[in-house]
Formats: structure tokens, C-alpha cells, sequence
């Protein structure tokens, strides 16, 4: 669901194809894009620990909350550096509107079921991320710091991706 | 030869024999840890000598051995010494990001 409607407004975008880069998002929207995908993994961590009691999910969510909060940190004081002003945009809300949808779909679940249900989103929701990233916004971003961070970040979410799917993997 | 040289060469010669003597000093190396890597670990490092871990990333990582001999905890901008004790080669890892792995070589 998440991975279909970020998709799509990628596509909006005009970013899927070779010869698009006339219609590649500018640095203040990737920067939007990167933080609210941040901040939404932020928001399901928090909803995870509070819900869960399982020690592998409060461990997860626990170390996502702290690293995409740290990411996002960053990204905040590199933009008030760079003097860009993140600009609101398809993708952001996008990203905004399915990550309500599955906040208000997996607070309807307890115990086992959150579990697997909160950790399933998490692989999904990290290879749509990385996916987004590697092949539109990293390409896309000008900025030669911007770019770093952005690559630190899908170096940080691949290994969140591994991590989630091992954890997954218990709940099979 | 005046007795003057003989006397420093004697000296130099007693001084060198004492060095040669001694110990080797343990040395410190620093491990740096940055954007999700550990950087390049000591090609020599010997039983004694002081690993410093150094991680100047955004996030908290760990220095954790496989054989869980050592667990160095390395929050955000935070350097740790370590001793290194045991001779070997020693796999480590961060624990909360596995991918990010590195042997320590130590010879006695």
C-alpha cells in the first residue's frame, strides 16, 4: 500500500525514467521527502513501544526511533546551513497520507498480530525508502553535502531493512 | 682512539643494550568510526597495546567482539579505550548495525 502510493507519486514527479531530469525534484523537496519519511518511521517506532511487549520489537523500534530522529537532526541543521527552506510537495504528502493509514490499521491490532503486522510495514516501508532513494532522490540531489548525507542515510535504512527482516523472520 | 671516545662509545654501546632490553611500549591506535563504517584497523597491534574507538557518526553504534570478549557501548561523538588483551584474531561488529563489521589482529 505504502510502497504503491509513494510509487506513485514518484511518478507524479516525472522521476521514473531515463530523460527525466527536467522534472527531478529540487533539493528543498528531497529534503522534505527524506525528513518525512524519517519522522514517519519516528511516529510507528513510538506507536510500537508503547503497544508492543515483545523484546525484540521495543529493541527494533527503539533503535529506529533513535537513528532516523539522529538523521533527521542532521538534516535539519544542514538545511538551516545550506539556507534551504524544505518544500512541501506530491511525494511528501503522499508518504504522509499512507503512513496515517497504516498507523490507524495496525493500532487496531494487540499483542502477536501488531508484532507481525508492525515488523512486516518495516520491511516493506524501508525497501520502498531505499528504493526511492537510490534511484531518484540520491541521483537527484545537487548539493554535494546533501548528497552525502542522503547516501549516510540509505547506508543507515539498508541496515534497518536487514535487521527488520531478520526480526521478521521470528514471527514466520 | 682518545680515552674520551672510548668512554661515549661505552656509553652509547650500555645505552642501546639497555634498550634492546626493555619491553616494547604499548601503543595507541585509534579505530574511527564514520557514516556507518569502521574505518581501517592497526596492521600491528600487539597484546598491551590501547585501541581507542572513535565514533564521529550521528549514531549510536557499538564495538561488540563475536566471541563476546569486549562489548564497547559508543554513543553519538563519543571515543572509548580499549585494552587489548587477549592474542588472536578477533571478529567484531555493531550490534545495532550488524552490517558494519571489522577483525582486530593482535600478535603477542
Amino acid at each position: 500500500m505504502i510502497r504503491t502510493t509513494v510509487l506513485a507519486a514518484l511518478l507524479a514527479f516525472g522521476m521514473a525514467g531515463v530523460g527525466a531530469a527536467a522534472d527531478a525534484p529540487t533539493d528543498p523537496q528531497i529534503a522534505h521527502i527524506a525528513y518525512t519519511a524519517g519522522q514517519i518511521d519516528v511516529v510507528a517506532a513510538e506507536q510500537a513501544i508503547k503497544k508492543s511487549t515483545n523484546a525484540d520489537i521495543i529493541a527494533f523500534a527503539t533503535l529506529m526511533a533513535a537513528d532516523h530522529k539522529a538523521v533527521n537532526d542532521q538534516a535539519l541543521a544542514l538545511v538551516t546551513k545550506l539556507g534551504v527552506t524544505p518544500e512541501d510537495n506530491p511525494t511528501s504528502q503522499a508518504l504522509s497520507q499512507a503512513a496515517a493509514d497504516k498507523l490507524a490499521e495496525l493500532d487496531k491490532l494487540d499483542g502477536a498480530a501488531f508484532d507481525k503486522a508492525y515488523i512486516a510495514n518495516e520491511v516493506a516501508y524501508h525497501a520502498t525508502v531505499n528504493g526511492a532513494l537510490s534511484s531518484v532522490l540520491i541521483p537527484s540531489a545537487q548539493n554535494a553535502e546533501f548528497k552525502e548525507l542522503l547516501k549516510t542515510g540509505l547506508t543507515l535504512f539498508t541496515e534497518h531493512q536487514h535487521h527488520a527482516e531478520m526480526v521478521a523472520a521470528k514471527f514466520q | 682512539m682518545t680515552a674520551l671516545i672510548k668512554l661515549a662509545l661505552t656509553g652509547v654501546l650500555v645505552a642501546g643494550t639497555a634498550l634492546a632490553a626493555m619491553p616494547a611500549f604499548a601503543a595507541d591506535y585509534t579505530i574511527v568510526i564514520d557514516k556507518m563504517k569502521f574505518g581501517p584497523v592497526p596492521a600491528e597491534l600487539h597484546a598491551g597495546d590501547t585501541v581507542i574507538w572513535q565514533n564521529n557518526d550521528i549514531f549510536r553504534h557499538s564495538a561488540t567482539a563475536r566471541d563476546k570478549s569486549f562489548d564497547v557501548d559508543l554513543p553519538a561523538g563519543t571515543e572509548v579505550r580499549m585494552v587489548v588483551g587477549a592474542v588472536g584474531s578477533l571478529d567484531f561488529f555493531c550490534k545495532f548495525h550488524p552490517g558494519m563489521t571489522g577483525t582486530l589482529v593482535i600478535a603477542p
